[in-house]
């Protein structure tokens, strides 16, 4: 009974609105991060000083990574620079991210507790995932105004005590500089974190900790046999996530100061490569700058992939070894059952 | 007997309950004042006046005074607050993240429902690429970008900021997410079915029905867009004072080395964020809601 209508209506294709749907992004995407991507790539092995440069080889790359001759000041001073870059973030990221995490998930914990009743939660949370929308600009600002070297600083206002007295340098000093970017960087962040640890704690089974609450576990024994067990995968998830987001931390880092010049305790390498190529522009150093965006990708692919690697479907892979397995064994049969046959 | 340890048992657990909460409020109130104690001085400082400012820190410090005014003609007028003007910056940041949040969440939308409702040979493939670019960090472009802008001279201009925004990939992998899990794909085919077309189909059934994930998403586009100072001071590198959004003034503002007037400097800070914290007042329950609801990526 199949009609001539109905098999039409049957070849009726909706493909081709999968492609129209989708084309925008990928447009936009090739012209503005794509092409950008690959003129980073090309960037990296070119001349510095110009505007249009001209390709030279690997030239940056032994300049960044290789110790350069000792008389080769201007070589020196980058190599020295991107090292120092790789150093403070280093440094910046270890420094917020411990306490950080180790906050957010007391916080997560606290917060999902079934036995202790808290009133309240909601503001509380609003209040600890507010800085993280405030812009980086207003906080660096703000936290001038509050630590700043200026004797009217709050801090120095607060501890001057006579005429004549120093004034506390915070914003200058190496660690103090440092230690007020690891706090800034947690204040901003803090909330975020909770918040995602919560909802990968909530997202434990309940009867799991009802069974620990009739055992008689404790809380802390609940917290490390059951919470944080189940919890590595997201933790591992935060972890490098905030590898990746540390190593591009840039507006604190570029904004605490006051006057025009960076503070080189501070400095990290996404403020390195945005200074080799926004700063002088009439003649940007894009080499350098593309080089060290050629290492960050390296190292931020390494960790993404090791994203993937944890977030991957368990259970999908199993269920697709075992298809395989299958699709195996079926063949092999086919294959004897044919042997027979001929 | 069994009576007697079970009541005294109760009692104790009850304590320890007890006991717990109070160092758990007292924890918590302590971070609620780091939160808001350095906001709270900001919004002070803003009323006060740049003497009152640099006198000794005492109680008085705490409470606002009258002068918020007067600080906010300071920075109209005076000459080294010339690049600070509160309204141009609102404007400018407001058409930015305006235009962004609008195209981020319409041609996300439309990605994931491409990648969700079609059957296509070049679907899968195409949701890993976006997966795989998630992470390309923006520093690690951002040379080729300014290159790029200079080949096609599109610097000091706000295409440049607005346009990439279409390609959002973190985006378009949260509102696939979202329509794997809760949207009907029978809709569609009732409406194929009464004739509808593809486009009227997504923009007159679809988007209402995903504007949970379309606000939440819009918010989350226009705060990030609206604080994004990398990409503004990238694109508007000659920093022409009518083009500045609020990021950048603020930044012109913050590295004045010489004698600022400190009630001014308080002022145009409090004036920058005044915008986001009233928006994220209003809306934190969702915002809340969104960051818990993207944290779970399992």
């Amino acid at each position: 009974m199949a009609t001539a209508a109905q098999r039409r209506i049957k070849s009726v294709s909706y493909a081709k609105y999968g492609y129209i749907f989708i084309l925008p992004f990928f447009v936009v995407y090739f012209i503005f991060s794509f092409w950008p991507l690959i003129q980073t790539f090309i960037l990296a092995f070119s001349e510095n000083g110009s505007r249009t440069p001209e390709l030279i080889g690997f030239d940056n790359f032994k300049t960044i990574l290789a110790k350069p001759a000792e008389n080769d000041f201007k070589a020196m001073g980058i190599h020295n620079s991107f090292w120092n870059g790789m150093k403070n973030t280093l440094i910046i990221w270890f420094g917020n991210f411990l306490p950080q995490i180790a906050l957010s998930l007391l916080l997560a914990v606290w917060f999902t507790d079934l036995r202790v009743k808290m009133p309240g939660k909601g503001f509380f949370k609003v209040v600890m995932y507010m800085p993280n929308i405030i812009t980086a600009a207003s906080v660096a600002g703000l936290f001038l105004s509050l630590f700043g070297d200026s004797a009217y600083s709050v801090i120095n206002t607060l501890l001057r005590s006579g005429e004549g007295e120093e004034a506390l340098k915070l914003i200058s000093g190496c660690w103090s500089s440092r230690i007020l970017v690891m706090f800034i960087q947690v204040w901003m962040w803090f909330g975020n974190t909770m918040i995602m640890l919560m909802s990968g704690i909530q997202g434990i089974n309940e009867s799991l900790f009802e069974a620990a609450e009739i055992d008689g576990a404790n809380a802390t024994q609940t917290f490390w046999r059951i919470t944080f067990p189940l919890l590595k995968t997201i933790m591992v998830y935060t972890l490098l996530t905030s590898m990746i987001g540390g190593l591009q931390m840039f507006d604190i880092p570029y904004m605490l100061h006051t006057g025009m010049v960076v503070n080189d305790y501070i400095k990290t390498v996404a403020v390195f490569i945005y200074e080799m190529f926004h700063n002088n522009f009439a003649k940007p150093s894009f080499g350098y700058s593309g080089a060290a965006s050629v290492i960050l990708f390296v190292i931020t692919s390494i960790l993404g992939a090791l994203v993937f690697y944890v977030q991957r479907d368990k259970d999908a892979i199993e269920r697709k070894k075992k298809q395989k397995q299958a699709a195996k064994e079926w063949k092999r049969k086919q294959k004897r059952g044919g042997g027979f046959s001929i | 007997m069994s009576k007697v340890t079970y009541a005294s048992d109760k009692g104790g657990y009850q304590t320890r309950v007890l006991m717990k909460s109070t160092l758990i409020y007292i924890v918590l109130i302590l971070l609620t004042l780091i939160c808001l104690v350095p906001i709270w001085i900001l919004l002070v400082n803003a009323t006060r006046e740049h003497n009152e400012i640099i006198s000794k820190f005492s109680i008085s410090s705490l409470i606002p005074g009258s002068h918020l005014f007067e600080n906010i003609k300071t920075l109209r007028t005076n000459s080294l607050y010339k690049f600070f003007s509160p309204l141009l910056g609102l404007k400018n940041s407001l058409i930015v993240a305006g235009c962004c949040c609008a195209l981020t969440v319409f041609f996300s939308g439309m990605t994931a429902y491409g990648l969700v409702v079609y059957d296509f040979k070049l679907k899968g493939p195409a949701f890993v690429f976006i997966l795989a670019v998630m992470m390309v960090p923006t520093q690690v472009t951002a040379v080729g970008f300014m290159r790029m802008l200079i080949q096609m001279k599109l610097l000091d201009s706000y295409i440049p900021l607005i346009i990439p925004s279409i390609a959002a990939p973190a985006i378009v992998f949260f509102m696939r997410q979202y329509m794997m899990s809760s949207f009907p794909l029978d809709i569609i085919e009732a409406a194929r079915i009464d004739g509808s077309n593809e486009f009227r189909t997504f923009l007159t059934i679809s988007i209402p029905m995903m504007k949970p994930a379309f606000a939440v998403q819009a918010i989350f586009a226009f705060i990030q867009k609206w604080n994004d100072y990398y990409n503004q001071s990238i694109v508007l590198v000659s920093g022409k004072r009518e083009q500045l959004t609020m990021p950048m003034m603020v930044q012109k503002v913050i590295s004045i080395d010489r004698n600022p007037d400190f009630g001014a400097n308080y002022a145009a800070i409090f004036l920058s964020i005044i915008p986001v914290v009233v928006v994220y007042v209003v809306l934190s329950k969702f915002i809340i809601g969104g960051v818990a609801a993207g944290g779970v990526k399992e």
